[in-house]
């Protein structure tokens, strides 16, 4: 199939392109939500374009299947033709296909079930590293916390580190978080 | 806690309801902020966007309970022309005019115009377009927002009253109104019709001009709705009802002139719209009366503007038949019927003691000047509803009532 993917976000259409590519899909064109996507529709002759769900973008490529007395393949959007779930498990990922009128389904899903695929792990990932973010403060703070009650208790590293894990089972908190909040008590005193 | 009455049995409280970036966004956000939702039992989170599509798509799957849409959206997703086809209605028109058709400064010297008004824009843009044919310029490029939108229909309109074929003599392209000023300035598009503020924000960066306004293609013309499935509406139509009155008494104070400050800076504060906040200030400004660009400017509450009009939901339907979106077969009263709600409406008005029209019809085309329609409740002020071209749009079959 002969894809075009408009997505602002790089690192995903990196992802998304290696996968359609190794499925014996062509990637005619990539592009960013601002740029003339009917001359690159126009140009290019995609099968499917793949953009993602929150793209204001998407109001253009709505038109293709409208009026169009010099387009002899009309575009339709892929939840017209298809099966409503995948549609929605493709919305639900973020992201959405426009398809020519017509199109063979079987494999078509193929292409559309990849797209989704790599939204969910992208999202995944993002997920990820936002997680990763979070331990890493959460240890930073940890530590900070320990140096305070050292220093103001006059206790051990272990003992600090017990007493903070006590102060976080006993309010049901993690313990990052009973750390940020001993943190922000000691400051104010 | 809720102080009405009327929440009882609500099937649901706490609701998604989307909007799009644009000024005629603010009875939805005025109900949320100015507590007219809650006084109604409701607690609505309001989801910003970034297009007319994902709107539809997230009211279909259920990931927005209702939402602010273009007029003719609830009609094309039940007549199946939308690429979805899944069944809506709307019990609420949100607001009258606040579009405005606004060319690249190029276009706007070469047109020479007078006078901002549509006979003689359109005589200009047409002397305009027979130069560029004879000069073999390649077709000039006007953008509205969306397949099925009051602004493509309006612009098609106006082109071809003027004489301009609007398929032939140019190219009508969709670009989504936060992009309409950036392609303006990269000459991409040579002008655009789009709701408030873009027209003005095209002007304030010296980048365009308004010629049109399209209350002066046609005065007091239906704008957005507030739409949500025929599904969504059947499970839930208590829920319904509460919206739809909390929203009227948004209107109702959106329409005080002393208040359109304040929602100006809810809306500058709810950080929806990212335009300049004077270019906002600006159109939610009550012109002066009887200003010839502007007319009355944005309508939210008077002249009968909440109540969804099934004539012109009809009206619609003609427009998608005129330009080939629709077939000619279809059947445009009973859709029209089945989409705009007027009986939920009035459920929901009813215990508001505002004065509801008896008829569900009204003729266009028919009153150049303010006019009064007699109801069983009193009297309701009603706006001048006339066509630039005079054009008249009647039910009766050409006879006005």
């Amino acid at each position: 199939m002969r894809v075009m993917l408009v997505d602002d976000d790089y690192g995903r259409m990196a992802l998304l392109r290696q996968a359609l590519l190794s499925g014996g899909n062509e990637v005619v064109a990539q592009l960013s939500p601002a740029d003339d996507l009917l001359h690159a529709v126009s140009q290019c002759q995609p099968d499917v374009i793949l953009i993602e769900v929150d793209s204001p973008s998407r109001d253009t490529l709505e038109s293709l299947g409208q009026i169009n007395r010099d387009r002899p393949r009309p575009i339709v959007l892929f939840a017209s033709q298809s099966d409503a779930d995948t549609a929605r498990r493709a919305m639900r990922a973020g992201v959405s296909a426009y398809v020519v009128d017509g199109m063979s389904s079987s494999r078509l899903k193929s292409v559309i079930d990849v797209a989704i695929a790599r939204f969910d792990e992208h999202q995944a990932l993002r997920k990820e590293l936002a997680e990763t973010k979070t331990r890493l403060a959460d240890r930073r703070d940890v530590d900070r916390a320990k140096g305070v009650l050292m220093q103001r208790r006059k206790l051990t590293e272990t003992e600090a580190y017990e007493l903070l894990r006590k102060m976080a089972m006993d309010r049901n908190v993690k313990i990052g978080d009973a750390a940020r909040s001993l943190l922000a008590a000691a400051e104010l005193l | 806690m809720n102080v009405n009455t009327t929440s009882a049995g609500l099937e649901k409280k706490r609701l998604q309801i989307g909007i799009i970036p644009l000024v005629d966004a603010a009875p939805i956000i005025v109900a949320r902020d100015k507590g007219f939702f809650e006084r109604h039992g409701l607690h609505v989170d309001i989801s910003v966007e970034a297009s007319w599509a994902s709107i539809r798509d997230k009211v279909v799957a259920g990931m927005l309970d209702g939402a602010q849409m273009l007029a003719p959206m609830p009609l094309a997703a039940t007549l199946g022309v939308d690429g979805i086809g899944t069944p809506m209605l709307t019990a609420l028109s949100l607001n009258l005019n606040g579009n405005s058709i606004a060319v690249s400064e190029g276009v706007y010297r070469a047109m020479r115009l007078t006078r901002r008004e549509p006979v003689s824009a359109g005589r200009a843009l047409k002397a305009l377009l027979e130069h560029d044919r004879i000069d073999g310029r390649k077709p000039r490029v006007f953008a509205h927002v969306f397949p099925f939108s009051t602004h493509h229909y309006e612009l098609r309109y106006w082109l071809a009253a003027s004489g301009i074929d609007p398929d032939r003599d140019l190219r009508l392209e969709v670009v989504p109104p936060q992009l309409v000023v950036q392609h303006l300035r990269d000459g991409r598009i040579d002008g655009f019709c789009a709701g408030a503020p873009w027209g003005a924000v095209a002007e304030l960066a010296g980048v365009g001009q308004r010629i049109v306004n399209t209350h002066q293609i046609w005065n007091n013309s239906p704008e957005k709705v507030f739409g949500v499935t025929r599904e969504w509406a059947d499970a839930h139509p208590r829920t319904h009802r509460a919206l739809v009155a909390a929203l009227i008494e948004a209107c109702r104070w959106l329409d005080e002139a002393e208040h359109r400050p304040e929602a100006a800076q809810l809306l500058i504060d709810a950080g929806a719209l990212d335009a300049p906040p004077a270019t906002i200030r600006t159109a939610l400004d009550m012109p002066v009366p009887g200003d010839p660009f502007f007319g009355p400017g944005l309508v939210f509450y008077r002249n009968a503007a909440t109540f969804p009009w099934v004539s012109h939901a009809i009206w619609f339907i003609r427009q998608m038949q005129r330009w080939g979106q629709v077939a000619e077969s279809v059947d445009a009263a009973a859709v029209a019927a089945e989409v705009y709600r007027a009986d939920i409406y009035r459920d929901a008005a009813g215990p508001l003691g505002i004065p509801l029209p008896d008829t569900d019809h009204k003729d266009e085309g028919v009153h150049a000047q303010d006019w009064s329609l007699s109801c069983s409740g009193g009297t309701l002020a009603m706006g001048s509803d006339r066509f630039f071209d005079d054009a008249v749009f009647t039910l009766g079959g050409g006879q006005p009532a």
